[in-house]
């Protein structure tokens, strides 16, 4: 009975116990299994970068380059799209298309323009994505393209059971492929309809593989996992403009870093009609629909 | 005397934003002449100047004006004297490649926009080096309005995956 002396220094046997199973509790959620690439250190990253490039590399023949660039300090990114600009051309789709790696067949499209009738103004429930005129715009009709809303509050992150996508602290919503579990669940939460499944084996014609990848970004999808527009983090963490923001015929797609008070974005908030999609919805997007004119 | 100088301060001040304004050079990319037409005065240095308003035949008659062309013509933004520039409507020359400062005029609030980066095409890097495009780079001058263009296809409509498995053997 001497261990229930406090003076003596021997540990409870009811005390010793609990310790002793938080700290197993402990070791297995932090020590092992495989770790996502935002809790693996700096030094084994460029081995799985490598691993990367090796299996691109034979797949495609092609000289691959995938980085892990992280973000910048002080940056948030954000996206403004003039609506009153929009002519509905789907030349960003495409330029989308050539940056991001996506499958080509099935296809697969991070962004999908709306076509919407202005009697009705923004109305999900009549829009039509297919519409195929001779040429565009038609009369009476606005476009909205829709991608990924890079919300602040995203409920696909809250939602995913294996914490495969999570926002970056630059405010983009990544996915690491190697843990999405392909449950959709993410699907079913986003709001905007922006996440995109691989229901087969995606292909990509090897003259047509971007071969500077992104590890959180372009490189190519294994089938059964969940991808989406990522702001092409491959090019605007080294401070490029997106690729659909360099091609958009008419100049409606705007980017920059929100926390920069000179910044294109920040003009546009303060001095433009701006609005945000589904609002009630509390899921604070980062990617603003405004009227140039 | 007062309201005077007061009034002489504006004016000086109105002037010196005027220079300031055609001395600022923005980085753009070459003005988009049509081939082999620049400079001008490779023809119009040896022609007499025809200051009357007319509707043009033999040269130029490919350009159609529609920009408010009943108040327009030839003359309000090409230099009579020298072909090879523009001129604002205080009579001050410019180059084709400031050509933005003369739709400013008109176009002010669209000008403050373009200048912002928020009116048009920017390419480069969000936070450091962009190219601007000059209005004619998107704009016709002539006829500035944007005509209608061809959409690219629409996405297909989905497809059940034992469906697109048959189709690929």
């Amino acid at each position: 009975m001497s261990c229930q002396d406090e003076g003596t220094g021997c540990v409870p046997r009811r005390k010793f116990v609990s310790l002793a199973a938080a700290a197993a509790a402990g070791w297995v959620l932090t020590g092992c299994g495989p770790r996502r690439l935002v809790e693996i250190p700096r030094e084994r990253r460029r081995e799985l970068l490598e691993a990367c490039e090796r299996t691109y590399r034979q797949a495609y023949a092609a000289d691959v380059t995938v980085a892990d660039t992280p973000a910048i300090p002080g940056v948030t990114f954000a996206y403004a799209l003039d609506l009153s600009r929009c002519v509905g051309c789907r030349r960003c789709v495409y330029a989308c298309v050539d940056e991001n790696n996506p499958s080509r067949d099935p296809q697969v499209q991070w962004i999908r323009v709306l076509q919407m009738e202005k009697d009705k103004g923004v109305d999900f429930a009549h829009a039509d994505p297919y519409y195929q005129p001779d040429v565009v715009p038609q009369e009476g009709h606005f476009y909205v393209p829709v991608a990924c809303q890079q919300c602040e509050n995203p409920p696909c992150v809250k939602t995913c059971p294996t914490g495969a996508t999570w926002k970056e602290s630059d405010g983009i919503v990544v996915i690491d492929y190697d843990w999405c579990i392909g449950c959709r669940c993410c699907m079913a939460a986003c709001p905007y309809g922006a996440r995109r499944f691989n229901w087969a084996t995606p292909s990509i014609p090897s003259d047509q593989l971007n071969t500077k990848m992104h590890y959180l970004g372009n490189r190519p999808r294994p089938k059964g996992v969940v991808e989406k527009c990522t702001f092409c983090i491959q090019r605007v963490r080294e401070g490029r403009y997106p690729a659909c923001v360099e091609v958009c015929p008419a100049g409606a797609r705007k980017f920059g870093n929100l926390l920069d008070p000179e910044s294109e974005i920040r003009y546009i908030l303060e001095n433009k009609r701006v609005l945000i999609l589904k609002e009630e919805l509390n899921t604070r997007p980062k990617f603003f629909y405004f009227y140039g004119m | 005397m007062i309201l005077r100088v007061g009034a002489l301060l504006v004016a000086s001040a109105a002037v010196a934003a005027t220079v300031l304004a055609a001395e600022e050079r923005l980085e753009v990319p070459p003005p988009p002449f049509s081939d082999g037409i620049f400079p001008c005065s490779g023809c119009h240095a040896d022609l007499e100047v025809n200051r009357t308003r007319r509707e043009l035949t033999g040269m130029h008659d490919d350009i159609v004006l529609r920009h408010d062309e009943q108040h327009r013509w030839c003359l309000d933004c090409h230099d009579a004297t020298d072909r090879d520039v523009l001129h604002l409507a205080s009579g001050e020359r410019i180059s084709f490649d400031q050509s933005y400062l003369l739709c400013g005029q008109c176009h002010g609030e669209k000008l403050r926009d373009w200048r912002a980066g928020v009116h048009g095409r920017r390419t480069g890097n969000w936070n450091g080096h962009k190219t601007y495009l000059l209005c004619a780079h998107c704009h016709n001058p002539h006829q500035p309005r944007f005509k209608p263009i061809e959409p690219k296809p629409a996405p297909l409509r989905p497809t059940h995956p034992a469906a697109v498995e048959e189709t690929r053997k």
